[in-house]
């Protein structure tokens, strides 16, 4: 200690004294070691004050260019529980759990639920917990749209930072502060002739739902230029508040180019029932189609078409059948899919709906012509006539194969009033029970309406009561969790409770049974305590 | 010291996990579902049976009301600890919605409760017993002393001859050598009872791998181990503080003969590091009254988690006592007078430009410091390159980042903290650089907010 002074005052630098020791002091004597010392001890002497000295001389470095800061997030903040309860719901990473077993919730899951809510509240992000969203969102890309929404501004301020969260500034909501408004044509022009493509897309989208003509105007401006597969992205985004004063426009892109663009424009156009494309269709149609009243009773005849046209190609219609299916029957199925479905009424003798698709068809054509009203009903968004070909819940066909199928009838229902729906598929559990009811419950708005919940549940208890396993049902428990209404937890109690194995039943269901209620009640009972978290107080 | 009839917050019960896993699996358990029968004493004790996977349900227990913080006891096989049911449990009790309702713990709780309320009472006689009987034989400790003091002093100079014939042949060397030569030498230190000598050896085998710039690394780690070789074989001649704090560094730890100091203590930060059987868990402490910063280190064997946990952001009153040594901040923790409780204590922060002059100063009365605690104020965290700083809010000096600190998710938290606005940060700094552990928002209305946790 008393010697390294003098080592150091010999004058080695740093530099040296490193080279030094790389090389030994076998090799290189280290100049001015005449303080008595073995050479690799004064090395040592003089290293360990130099490493000291320049430790504690550490010194502050010139600060960098600092960001600009964060604009502010007028949103109120998150009340505390609600913090602490999406800091848990973010820490449970997929992977971490152990599937579908337990009784335990399925955390990542009820994401989704409480960020809708506590942007339904207009909560503001807590900064913290910004890190940890951007990372959901970015594994998920369907919560994308609900978390960036809650992360707000500050998110997007932050993703400029770090290279893995540049899809958040690309896929910044349509309505985000990014994103100019209608009050300023002179930057929704500039961005729409010199943005990307995703934020032209974006700003249409924007545009189009609160000013549907400007939007069109807009996109017709640069029509002619744009390639075909954009022509595309934007025809679609007129999908949203189509209507008349739209014709013109779509009726130009039925002599596009691209082939697709021509089938998108006349799938458009014939969702618009006055349009004169819809007026041809339902002309081509229904001349394919008419009664026979020399039968007992009256009976719908086909004659499908001989040819596909040029004015019908123009139209949309696809002149080539895909493998396996009949050329005459695959364009009768188009005409009848874009026909206004007013004009059947008309074209036999104002019969109504029901009273329509009650009538037998001849030849096997059915099939082909139900399921082309049904595609009609959708696109057409028509709630008479998907009533109509639902049918009641409880018929026979209506869980089988029959002439509709259960994807068509989940699309059929998406178009009728919410309350009616779920009424439907309860009436559907209860005759047909959950095996064939998952796609059905997908359309249902969420929380499930009393007697829908009510129909699931007995038809999981009636399921257990059968002996057969619960993970059987894991899809419908799934949702269930996710979709009943919190108040039903109470009901589930009962069932919760292990209850005794019924004779015919599958080894240990009953207590499977037992854990997926408690995973379904306590689920049910989180989500109640996160809405409670969430209201203001 | 019981908390009759207060409730802890949910913060509070999630301080108490060992790990990210356990607080997620006890937020789970913390709905009434799965438990039955539970219940709470005025005494303060919980309990409940939680429904697990097999026919049994676990047995779980809770004393919330002990003085050396809580104890739990479950029927589960967990190793973790507290159980994921005992972190349940408490935060359904914390959660006050009648599921866990005051009444008579069942015989199967009581036992434990008694058991342990016995072994309590005997431990504060027996301890009183137990100092009397170490100080009755003064001559044969200090023997003891001596003969171990013998053994290190030729550890250390083994270990001198093992650095000098490296610096003689060069330390191009020991790039060829590997770890094996530094394994073994890092025995020899363990056999020569010189704890904090072996743990340094043993690093100075990772240096020649750790990547370019590693011989500037050795010699500076050489250099400083040589120095507490030399510090030990002259301790004699060493003031006594700095004497003391070469006995600590070399492995003799001492004991915390450090005036008891009562005062509010707020949780700086808690972090965890481990190796193949040993995890430390880092606290550290602000006095409210004193100003003083302290250090308490825990450790669990491999799998379990420390037993002492305490909530960042919360604050407690307690009694502290200093390890010896100058400069040291270790210090064990002695009675607790209150339960953790939010407080609108903060350190006082300093500049960067005043954060390096402290280190340095540190540094002065201890040049084997790894990193010294403080707390700045006003700064903003800035990106720059590849690294990050954190600037003064009020000057166009920086603190830069520690680079082991820079792919760590806190720092990204800060960022987002920050917002490109000034926050407080409290952390260690070393030579190179500053490591975040614990950040304040400035709010808009000057108060500052939540202590946020970056590590």
């Amino acid at each position: 200690m008393t010697s390294t002074s003098s080592a150091a005052s010999s004058g080695l630098s740093w530099e040296e004294l490193v080279t030094t020791a790389l090389l030994g002091t076998d090799r290189r004597t280290p100049p001015g070691s005449g303080s008595g010392r073995e050479a690799p001890v004064a090395l040592l002497d003089a290293a360990a004050v130099e490493t000291v000295r320049r430790r504690a001389g550490i010194r502050p470095v010139r600060a960098a260019v600092r960001p600009e800061p964060a604009p502010a997030d007028g949103r109120p903040p998150l009340p505390p529980a609600a913090t602490r309860r999406l800091a848990t719901l973010l820490a449970d990473r997929p992977g971490a759990g152990g599937g579908r077993r337990g009784t335990a919730p399925d955390l990542m899951e009820l994401l989704p639920q409480w960020l809708a809510l506590a942007n339904a509240y207009g909560y503001a992000a807590p900064p913290e917990a910004l890190p940890a969203l951007l990372d959901a969102a970015r594994g998920r890309t369907d919560l994308r749209p609900a978390a960036l929404a809650f992360a707000g501004v500050r998110a997007l301020w932050l993703a400029r930072l770090n290279p893995d969260w540049r899809f958040a500034l690309r896929a910044a909501p349509g309505g985000g502060a990014a994103l100019p408004g209608p009050g300023e044509p002179e930057r929704v022009r500039r961005l729409w002739q010199e943005g990307l493509f995703a934020e032209r897309v974006a700003l249409l989208t924007a545009l189009r739902a609160h000013d549907p003509g400007t939007a069109r105007e807009l996109l017709a401006s640069t029509w002619p230029t744009e390639r075909a597969e954009d022509r595309l992205m934007f025809l679609d985004a007129l999908r949203a508040g189509l209507a008349a004063e739209d014709e013109p426009f779509l009726e130009g892109a039925l002599a596009d180019r691209s082939r697709n663009v021509r089938a998108t424009a006349a799938e458009l156009l014939s969702a618009l029932p006055s349009s004169a494309l819809a007026g041809r269709m339902a002309r081509r149609a229904t001349a394919c189609v008419a009664v026979d009243h020399t039968r007992g009773t009256p009976t719908l005849v086909v004659e499908a078409p001989h040819e596909c046209d040029p004015g019908m190609e123009r139209d949309g219609v696809q002149p080539k059948a895909p493998a396996g299916r009949g050329e005459r029957s695959w364009w009768l199925g188009q005409l009848v899919e874009a026909a206004p479905l007013g004009a059947w009424s008309r074209r036999f003798g104002g019969r109504t709906p029901e009273e329509i698709v009650a009538l037998p068809v001849a030849d096997d054509w059915q099939g082909e012509l139900h399921g082309a009203w049904c595609r009609a009903a959708v696109r057409q968004r028509d709630a008479g006539w998907s009533r109509a070909l639902l049918g009641a819940p409880s018929t026979p066909e209506a869980g089988g194969p029959g002439a509709v199928s259960l994807a068509e009838r989940a699309k059929l229902l998406a178009t009728i009033d919410a309350g009616e729906r779920a009424e439907w598929v309860a009436g559907f559990i209860g005759t047909h029970g959950l095996s064939e009811a998952f796609q059905l419950l997908g359309v249902c708005a969420v929380p499930w309406a009393p007697p829908l919940g009510r129909a699931v549940v007995d038809a999981l208890d009636i399921a257990r009561d059968a002996g057969s396993y619960p993970w059987s049902f894991s899809g419908v428990m799934g949702l269930a969790e996710r979709c009943l209404d919190p108040v039903e937890a109470v009901r589930l109690d009962p069932l919760a409770a292990a209850a005794e194995e019924p004779e015919n039943a599958a080894p240990g269901a009953g207590g499977y049974w037992a854990e997926a209620f408690q995973r379904l009640t306590s689920t049910l009972r989180l989500r109640a305590a996160m809405q409670a978290e969430l209201a203001p107080l | 010291m019981t908390q009759q009839g207060v409730r802890w917050t949910a913060e509070q019960v999630l301080a108490l996990a060992p790990d990210a896993a356990s607080r997620k699996a006890g937020s789970k358990l913390a709905v009434a579902g799965p438990w039955s029968q539970a219940g709470t004493s005025d005494e303060g004790t919980v309990w409940g049976l939680c429904k697990g996977s097999g026919s049994k349900p676990y047995q779980t227990i809770v004393d919330v009301a002990d003085s050396a913080g809580p104890a739990y006891k479950c029927s589960c096989p967990s190793r973790k600890f507290p159980c994921k049911h005992a972190l349940g449990l408490l935060l359904l009790w914390a959660g006050d919605d009648g599921a866990v309702p005051p009444g008579q713990a069942p015989d199967w709780a009581e036992q434990w409760l008694s058991g342990r309320r016995a072994r309590a009472a005997e431990r504060t006689t027996r301890t009183g017993a137990a100092s009397g009987a170490a100080s009755a034989d003064p001559e044969a400790a200090r023997r003891r002393a001596e003969r171990r003091a013998e053994r290190i002093t030729a550890g250390a100079t083994e270990l001198e001859q093992r650095l000098t014939d490296l610096l003689r042949g060069g330390l191009a060397a020991a790039e060829q050598a590997g770890y094996g030569l530094w394994e073994e030498t890092a025995a020899r230190m363990v056999d020569a009872q010189a704890p904090g000598l072996a743990a340094r050896v043993r690093e100075l085998g990772a240096v020649p791998g750790s990547g370019p710039g590693w011989p500037v690394r050795l010699l500076e780690e050489c250099a400083l181990l040589h120095l507490l070789d030399q510090g030990w074989l002259r301790r004699e001649q060493l003031p006594d503080g700095l004497a003391a704090t070469v006995r600590s560094r070399v492995g003799l730890s001492g004991s915390p003969d450090g005036p008891p100091v009562r005062d509010r203590w707020l949780a700086l930060a808690q972090y965890d590091t481990s190796d193949s059987h040993l995890t430390t868990r880092r606290i550290w402490l602000h006095g409210a009254e004193s100003g003083r910063t302290a250090l308490l280190l825990s450790y669990g064997a491999a799998g379990r988690a420390p037993e002492l946990s305490l909530p960042v952001g919360l604050a407690f009153e307690a009694e502290v006592s200093a390890y010896p040594g100058a400069g040291q901040l270790r210090a064990a923790l002695g009675e607790r007078f209150t339960a953790p409780e939010p407080a609108a204590i903060r350190p006082p922060g300093v500049t960067p430009a005043a954060a390096a002059a402290r280190y340095g100063e540190a540094l002065r009365d201890d040049p084997w410091l790894d990193s010294y605690p403080v707390t700045l104020a006003r700064v903003i965290p800035v990106p720059d390159g590849e690294s990050w700083q954190l600037a003064d809010a009020d000057s166009d000096l920086a603190l830069a980042i520690n680079p082991s600190a820079r792919s760590r998710p806190g720092l990204w938290r800060l960022a987002a903290l920050s917002g490109g606005a000034p926050v407080t940060v409290f952390g260690e700094c070393d030579h190179r650089g500053f490591s975040p552990l614990t950040a304040w928002a400035e709010r808009t209305d000057g108060a500052s907010g939540q202590a946020v946790a970056l590590c």
